[in-house]
């Protein structure tokens, strides 16, 4: 049971941080607020995928002289495309709360959902 | 020698039109650009199906890797007729878009307008191409944060939240799908979808696979706003540019579709569906979708909100299909998914026609309109026809299938489903006739012509379509059980 729980730790890690990200997602108003827990959701992602590439004694995938055991490279190269996604999407994130600031004064979702059913 | 070159130019002909789209001064020229591009990659899909039900399944090594290592295009049957529906209603807009996007979108934003368009363009053909797992993901990214960008440029201020309300969810849509990609990759070891579909047999009884196949489910459900994960959709319908709504409407869901199919019965073992509840959960969500959605369509005042509801229920339809998981039920989803882009594109003009006009389409201002435009009163009719299911459109065939199947499988529920669905369907859709045609004009209202030849005729070219696979149904369905044995279902 132990062997299971140390084992498998940075699985437990990415679920954990997963789940606050997913928490903050859905239970907070402030637009940007949400922004940074879908970063956290993202982040994780990209953790499981990287933890999930170790090879067991295996150095990082560099070509080195004297290394015979490499972890996989390919999870990596993904990782880098998923970050570059998850760049964009912020920035794009962001820049709508910005219009949105200037358009209702208020990035408080409540605060907007009440200035769209007073018109 | 070109022969060999169409899937990858049809997508990097539209990626290198988007910055040049982007670049190009303000006016006329960019929408000129994207005319050109669209058609020139209509014409090349169109070429692309013919070499490959000619000569059969092309696979094409992007930089010259072997796959499974490097990325694979490979085009079937399947690929081919999505990647011709996706550029050719992108065709069909174009010629619509340019005095629609003049009089709905800020002078200095149109270059940028369709910059975003082909971006949007770029990846909903990309995903059809492409035969590997993450490469999906990345056009699945590309294409909808074009489409937040696009979303947000309709002219009232709830675009922006409902483009932020659709960036937030499709994130999470779309991170699910990649979680699932991963944890799927860790088991098998490759991301391409012909080597995945060789390898999943032997670990498909681990709970790793299980667990990565419920997070791409759910990713991709998101994406193409199956019930009850929609909530994103009707906002965004509502609130976007009238030829953002007509394009995604009949583009964006569908290649949701297609990846959804791809993925439960080519990449992954075909009877996944039926051993696991998937099956049950597609039906039961289909059944919810069509009925509630309906519901809440009658009560809709935006008609744009209307179609937009009606949308989320026809896509119950699909979901209908999806869950018998047989032969008959799977060739009716993807004729379904043809004929809804026909439809809902139809219906989306005609009413970015009536906004063309009277700057609105709340029920209570679009009073008396159908007498002044007649054409775009008679495209929705036809369009609305078609949604119902009125013999003769191309609507009732993807239905007829679907109660043929309901009846195959002995599941009398979705019969009843499907026809108090059509009949709730007549009932919006009587509805809106009714406020164009029947209630006297508003007199506030100036009176109003027809929209200029140049938005007529895209209408009407979409018009015509829904008559024409209304009475022709041997190509569609020809076309769809081809596809639907390419997939790897085949009938008993």
């Amino acid at each position: 049971m132990m062997d299971f729980i140390i084992g498998h730790y940075n699985y437990w890690v990415s679920i954990f941080l997963m789940m606050v990200g997913f928490y903050a997602v859905i239970s907070r108003g402030n637009l940007v607020k949400k922004i940074i827990g879908m970063n956290v959701f993202q982040v994780s992602v990209f953790l499981l995928y990287i933890s999930i590439s170790t090879v067991e004694q295996g150095s990082a995938p560099i070509f080195t002289e004297g290394v015979e055991l490499y972890s996989n490279p390919l999870p990596h190269v993904l990782i880098l495309t998923a970050i570059v996604v998850g760049v964009a999407t912020t920035a794009l994130g962001l820049a709508l709360v910005v219009r949105i600031k200037e358009a209702y004064g208020t990035i408080e979702e409540d605060e907007i959902h009440e200035l769209d059913h007073t018109l | 020698m070109m022969q060999g070159h169409l899937c990858i130019l049809l997508v990097v002909i539209p990626l290198f039109a988007a910055p040049i789209a982007a670049i190009l001064p303000r006016g006329r020229l960019p929408w000129a650009a994207a005319l050109i591009v669209t058609s020139v990659c209509f014409v090349l899909a169109g070429m692309q199906l013919w070499s490959v039900v000619q000569d059969g399944v092309v696979s094409y090594e992007l930089g010259g890797w072997a796959p499974p290592w490097g990325i694979e295009y490979r085009i079937d049957a399947v690929n081919a007729f999505m990647a011709l529906i996706v550029s050719g209603i992108a065709a069909v807009t174009l010629p619509y878009a340019l005095l629609s996007a003049e009089k709905e979108i800020p002078e200095h934003l149109i270059p940028l307008f369709y910059s975003a368009f082909l971006l949007c363009f770029t990846g909903l053909l990309g995903i059809t191409l492409t035969g590997d797992i993450f490469n999906v993901f990345v056009f699945l990214e590309i294409s909808s944060l074009s489409s937040y960008a696009l979303i947000s440029l309709g002219r009232k201020r709830q675009a922006l939240t409902s483009a932020y309300q659709y960036l937030i969810m499709g994130t999470l849509g779309a991170t699910f799908f990649l979680i699932g990609v991963g944890l799927i990759y860790s088991q098998t070891g490759t991301l391409n979808m012909v080597d995945l579909a060789a390898r999943l047999p032997q670990v498909s009884s681990l709970n790793t696979i299980h667990t990565g196949f419920a997070f791409i489910i759910t990713g991709i459900a998101l994406k193409l706003a199956l019930f009850p994960l929609h909530l994103w959709l009707p906002n965004a319908y509502t609130y976007a540019p009238s030829v953002i709504t007509l394009f995604l409407s009949a583009t964006a869901t569908k290649v949701a579709v297609y990846v959804m199919l791809r993925i439960l019965f080519s990449v992954f073992p075909s009877d996944f569906v039926s051993t696991t509840p998937t099956g049950d959960l597609f039906l039961l969500s289909g059944i919810a979708g069509i009925i509630s959605a309906s519901v809440y369509a009658i009560y809709q005042v935006d008609v744009k909100r209307l179609l937009a509801y009606s949308s989320v229920a026809q896509i119950g339809y699909i979901a209908l299909g999806i869950g018998f998981a047989s032969f008959t039920s799977l060739t009716a989803t993807l004729v379904h998914l043809f004929n809804h882009a026909l439809m809902k594109g139809a219906l989306f003009m005609a009413i970015g026609s009536i906004i063309y006009r009277v700057g609105k389409c709340h029920m209570d201002s679009i009073h008396g309109l159908g007498r002044q435009m007649p054409w775009t009163f008679g495209a929705i009719i036809v369009g609305g026809f078609s949604l119902i299911g009125v013999p003769g459109t191309a609507g009732f065939i993807s239905k007829w299938y679907l109660v043929l199947t309901a009846i195959e499988q002995d599941s009398w529920i979705s019969v009843v489903v499907i026809l108090v669905g059509s009949l709730l369907a007549a009932v919006y859709i009587g509805k809106l006739i009714e406020a164009l045609y029947f209630k006297p004009a508003v007199d506030s209202n100036p009176a109003v012509n027809e929209v200029p030849f140049s938005m007529l005729a895209p209408t009407w070219i979409l018009v015509l379509a829904n008559i024409y696979f209304g009475l022709n149904t041997e190509l569609t369905v020809g076309v769809a059980e081809h596809a639907i044995r390419v997939l790897g279902v085949t009938a008993e």
